[in-house]
């Protein structure tokens, strides 16, 4: 199949869908690749760069259209766009269908295939194709940047010969993959990090991202995201009134405010209202990743960044990206060509357009003439339902000492009852048994204690040597076979008793010099470093 | 040699052994431990020859010889890989001896008889008594509840020396490879092993009622098959369990023959092997989340309900992604189990941690306390292949650094690393402690096929979204990553 990607027409935007690297390997999969001449100069690729990757460089877009099965895109196309595509080709692009059901329409008409990249399912085989993910990484690290660019300080805390540099305070709200990146970023760059979320679960991954959690104090049902495919869901008012008091206590330490929070198929919601605004400090930067569905801030202005009356910045560039676009392009053209190749899976440059297929068909939008949107449900859930975690009751002081005492009293129980019922057996024997029976018991009884004492103290690392020699010393089972071997006069049963021990003495030898070589030979092996 | 310098002589060997076993509590001291041992063995075996009774030293010394031979060429030519099925090996002597010597104690009480009964009917020691010498005196001189007393003991060493003869060559048999390592019953299961051991306690009650050597022999039949069907009903994975067990059990054979003889060494060192093959055998059940019960009946206990469905897809991944991704990692943890002992790829491995050791990488490796088939299996075999053991760390030292490290490279184990048994009430290895290598940025699992491991538990480390499996042969796969980060 021909595969071939346009130039972005979108002002501002400088991905590209099809990258020299992306090209080679879609050529493994048997297919062939073409590019709009220029396509990739903003994103620094240039013709030459596809021409050595085996790519055909064609002049103009609709040529372009014309000459191949596949269209790959980063933006949604524009009606223009739309209107070149053909009955049996492929288009694979962002494309927002619940948002564009005007360019949907036009899309059907034309009876091409669209592939929505938007809508590849959040399960773990679909992530490699996953594009919302991997520009919301990229979107959250930009993210960091553009702060820093606008902050007056470093992020770090240093001690210098010039005075103390404090670090700055850095808040991040929703951990999505955008979030967990902004996370990342500003740990890395050594900021003091904080992050809030509306699903509890996400707390471990924010603390392994170097972030500190912020906790609500609230009572009340908190969502579990695992039913809503990893998504967030709109929270209740008592709910988002707790959040908003949280956000008002922060807002003063704040020193960058970086807000992800988005739900999906709705209006981003206002978690950082005016007041917050103004109560923040001078200098403050607050980027506004939702800005582009209205901004979690209320000031937001979309693709602008604007300094409020007490000298806030508040960045809603839309476009962050695109701002990286030779990492936004390889990411990006990494993800279609995943989605190609989950089309080609024999690998031979045929399409297999198996709408049967789980990711397949919940991205395809339209379909040979039909809207296929919205797709039906996922056969597999998407994240397996999270188990109620029971958390380990806090115990109050006097609670544990209560538990404390109880369980040295058991312990105490325990260890004497055992003292009585052996000594009451030993008495039992006592009764009946000789002395010089006795004798040696009190013998073994001893060396047990003894034994349990002494291995406890071996090395683990050590145990295949502690089970070779005892296999040498338990050889002293030898001395049995001395001891009889003289004992059983010139009779047959003599005969018999000294065939026997010698038998025994010889296989006894067996251990006792085999035993304790061996276990030489390993203990001489362990080395330190 | 005189009594009193025979025991004196006893007791120093028995303190000698203390301070060999005590010894192995560091790697250093070990090295040390080992000579007392020999010292206090060689003490015990030269007292005891040079004591009463004994004779027919040239016998004994052509016996020691070709035994101590063997052990020597043994010793010498042994693979590290092959340790468990040498340790199961020296167990059936163990075995065997007790076995022996509690024949020899019962003819050599038969032919007492008469003395003892004379002496318990008239109250005066018989002429023939003064006639004697060694062990034959000593069993003239007890009077007839002592004699009980003996018949027990005898009969009791000579039945821990079958069920411990029998069970070894079982395991050593599974361990070579040369008996199909799957737990296998004979119809009728633990049934027949309990009906062997009824017949075996009804046969000691007609012994003590003056049946004669039959019983004994007949009773040896039985413990014989106890000992064979016993460990053949075990598995490959639970072999730790049962060799430590086995040892357990040699000891307290070497225990019950000391009583029969009265001799204190004998039952001191049995009591020190028997409590320390018990405390392995405690630690290892405990390594397991099963009880020994459950390990001795065989078989994993059966699940409660589905076990969890596992998600995802295997991804495998190439020698050049392995060696891309050890060589942008910081801190690497090796998980070997018994999958690196098959595949004899500890060299190779040992090559690899010096090299990322080179690169300046921080490389450890994490030890299950079960990995492999014999307690501290693993130690032994990244020992020869000159891993220092500082950086061998065990289970509990290690499990709290996985989410600090880039890379957990697992190589031939499986339940062992099993995430189910936390998560999955269900899974048959439930509350099994177990390495959490999945909390690590990437695990790289090195595995033969796709199939499950010896328990048959299906692992959803394998499907983690942060895993990759790199297939093929363990030694070939970790020699072509060598090549690779060479170049």
């Amino acid at each position: 199949m021909k595969i071939g990607a346009p130039k972005e027409i979108y002002e501002g935007e400088a991905r590209v869908a099809l990258t020299p690297d992306s090209a080679v390997q879609l050529q493994k999969l048997g297919h062939t690749c073409f590019i709009q001449s220029g396509a990739g100069m903003l994103a620094g690729f240039t013709d030459d760069a596809y021409q050595k990757a085996g790519v055909t460089v064609i002049e103009g877009a609709q040529a372009l259209f014309e000459a191949v099965d596949f269209v790959v895109k980063v933006r949604p196309p524009t009606e223009a766009e739309v209107a070149w595509l053909k009955k049996g080709q492929t288009l694979i692009s962002f494309f927002y269908p619940a948002q564009n059901k005007e360019l949907l329409e036009e899309a059907q008409k034309t009876g091409a295939n669209v592939i929505a990249m938007d809508m590849v399912p959040r399960i773990s085989r679909a992530q490699k194709m996953d594009a919302l993910s991997s520009m919301a990484n990229i979107g959250g690290y930009r993210a960091v940047i553009e702060a820093a660019n606008n902050f007056g300080r470093f992020f770090t805390g240093q001690v210098t010969a010039a005075g103390k540099v404090p670090p700055a305070k850095v808040l991040v709200i929703g951990a999505g993959v955008a979030g967990l990146a902004a996370i990342g970023a500003s740990t890395s760059l050594g900021a003091i990090t904080y992050a809030f979320d509306v699903r509890p679960e996400v707390a471990e991954q924010i603390t392994s991202m170097g972030a500190e959690f912020v906790y609500l104090d609230f009572a009340g049902e908190q969502q579990d995201g695992a039913a809503t495919g990893g998504y967030a869901t709109p929270s209740s008012p008592e709910f988002r009134e707790a959040q908003l008091k949280k956000f008002r206590e922060l807002a003063p330490d704040m020193d960058i405010v970086i807000s992800t929070a988005l739900i999906p198929g709705r209006d981003a919601p206002v978690l950082w209202t005016k007041d917050m605004v103004e109560s923040m400090k001078r200098g403050s930067v607050i980027v506004d990743l939702a800005a582009e569905r209205g901004g979690n801030c209320e000031l937001t202005v979309k693709d602008q960044k604007i300094v409020t009356d007490n000298g806030v910045t508040i960045i809603g560039y839309t476009d962050l990206p695109s701002r990286m676009a030779t990492q936004a392009s390889q990411l990006y053209s990494t993800n279609v060509r995943q989605m190609v190749g989950d089309l080609t899976p024999a690998k031979d440059g045929v399409i297999n357009y198996n709408m049967e297929d789980d990711v397949i068909r919940t991205a395809t939008v339209t379909h040979e003439g039909t809207i296929t949107f919205p797709p039906p449900p996922l056969k597999i859930q998407a994240i397996a339902a999270q188990k109620p975690k029971e958390k380990p009751k806090e115990l109050t002081p006097e609670e544990k000492k209560a538990a404390e005492k109880a369980a040295y009293r058991k312990a105490t129980v325990r260890q004497v009852s055992l003292l009585v019922v052996g000594a009451v057996v030993l008495f039992a024997i006592g009764l009946f048994a000789p002395a010089s029976f006795m004798s040696h018991l009190v013998v073994f009884a001893l060396a047990c204690f003894v034994g349990f004492q002494v291995i406890w103290g071996v090395s683990p690392s050590l145990h295949t040597p502690l089970m070779s020699v005892t296999n040498a010393v338990s050889g002293i089972i030898i001395l049995g076979s001395l001891l009889q071997i003289g004992a059983g006069g010139t009779g047959f049963g003599g005969f018999v008793i000294i065939l026997l021990s010698v038998l025994a003495i010889l296989i006894a030898s067996i251990n006792i010099v085999g035993g304790f070589l061996v276990t030489r030979r390993m203990l001489a092996m362990f080395q330190r470093s | 040699m005189d009594f009193a310098l025979i025991s004196a002589a006893y007791i120093a060997a028995a303190i000698l052994f203390i301070l060999c076993l005590g010894g192995l509590a560091g790697q250093e001291s070990a090295k040390r431990a080992v000579w007392y041992g020999i010292a206090g063995m060689a003490l015990a075996v030269v007292a005891t020859i040079l004591g009463d009774g004994v004779g027919y030293y040239p016998l004994i010394g052509i016996a020691i010889i070709v035994g101590g031979s063997l052990g020597w060429y043994v010793a010498k030519t042994v693979e590290m890989t092959s340790m468990p099925q040498l340790v199961a090996a020296l167990h059936s002597f163990v075995g065997l001896a007790a076995v022996f010597i509690g024949l020899n104690s019962d003819i050599v009480l038969n032919q007492m008889m008469p003395i003892i009964q004379e002496h318990a009917a008239t109250g005066v020691l018989p002429a023939a008594y003064d006639g004697l010498s060694g062990f034959a005196q000593i069993v003239a001189s007890k009077t007839l509840t002592e004699v009980t007393i003996l018949k027990v003991e005898s009969f009791l060493g000579v039945f821990i020396g079958a069920v411990t003869f029998t069970g070894s060559v079982v395991a050593f048999g599974k361990l070579a490879g040369k008996v199909d390592g799957k737990a296998k019953k004979l119809p009728g299961g633990h049934f027949l092993n309990a009906g062997a051991a009824i017949a075996s306690f009804a046969l000691l009650v007609a012994y003590m009622n003056g049946a004669g050597m039959w019983a004994v022999l007949l009773m040896s039949i039985f413990a014989l098959f106890i000992g064979y069907h016993l460990i053949m009903g075990i598995g490959g994975a639970d072999m730790p369990v049962v060799v430590s067990m086995l040892n357990s059990y040699s000891g307290w054979a070497a225990a019950a023959i000391g009583f029969s003889l009265g001799n204190d060494l004998l039952i001191i060192t049995g009591a020190l092997v028997g409590s320390s093959g018990a405390i392995l055998s405690y630690i290892m059940c405990k390594a397991m989340n099963r009880s020994f019960i459950s390990v001795i009946l065989g078989g994993f206990g059966g699940a409660k309900g589905p076990a969890m469905a596992v998600e995802g897809e295997q991804v495998p991944i190439d020698a050049q992604g392995v060696a891309d991704m050890l060589s942008e990692a910081h801190s690497i943890i090796i998980v070997p189990g018994y999958g690196m002992a098959v595949a004899q790829a500890q060299g190779a491995v040992s090559e690899l941690t010096s090299l990322l050791r080179g690169k300046g990488k921080e490389v450890r490796f994490a030890i299950h306390p079960v990995a492999g088939r014999l307690p501290g299996h693993m130690n032994v075999l990244l020992a020869e292949a000159k891993v220092p053991y500082d950086i061998v760390l065990e289970m509990d030292e290690i499990n709290g650094d996985f989410p600090n490290t880039d890379v957990a490279i697992v190589i031939g184990s499986n339940d062992i690393v099993n995430p189910a048994a936390e998560d999955d009430p269900n899974s048959p290895i439930a509350g099994m402690p177990v390495l959490e290598v999945w909390k690590a940025k990437h695990v790289i699992v090195l595995k033969r096929g796709s199939g499950t491991g010896y328990s048959g538990i299906e692992n959803p480390l394998f499907y983690k979204e942060n895993t990759r499996m790199f297939f093929g042969d363990a030694k070939k796969s970790v020699e072509n990553l060598l090549q690779l980060l060479r170049s």
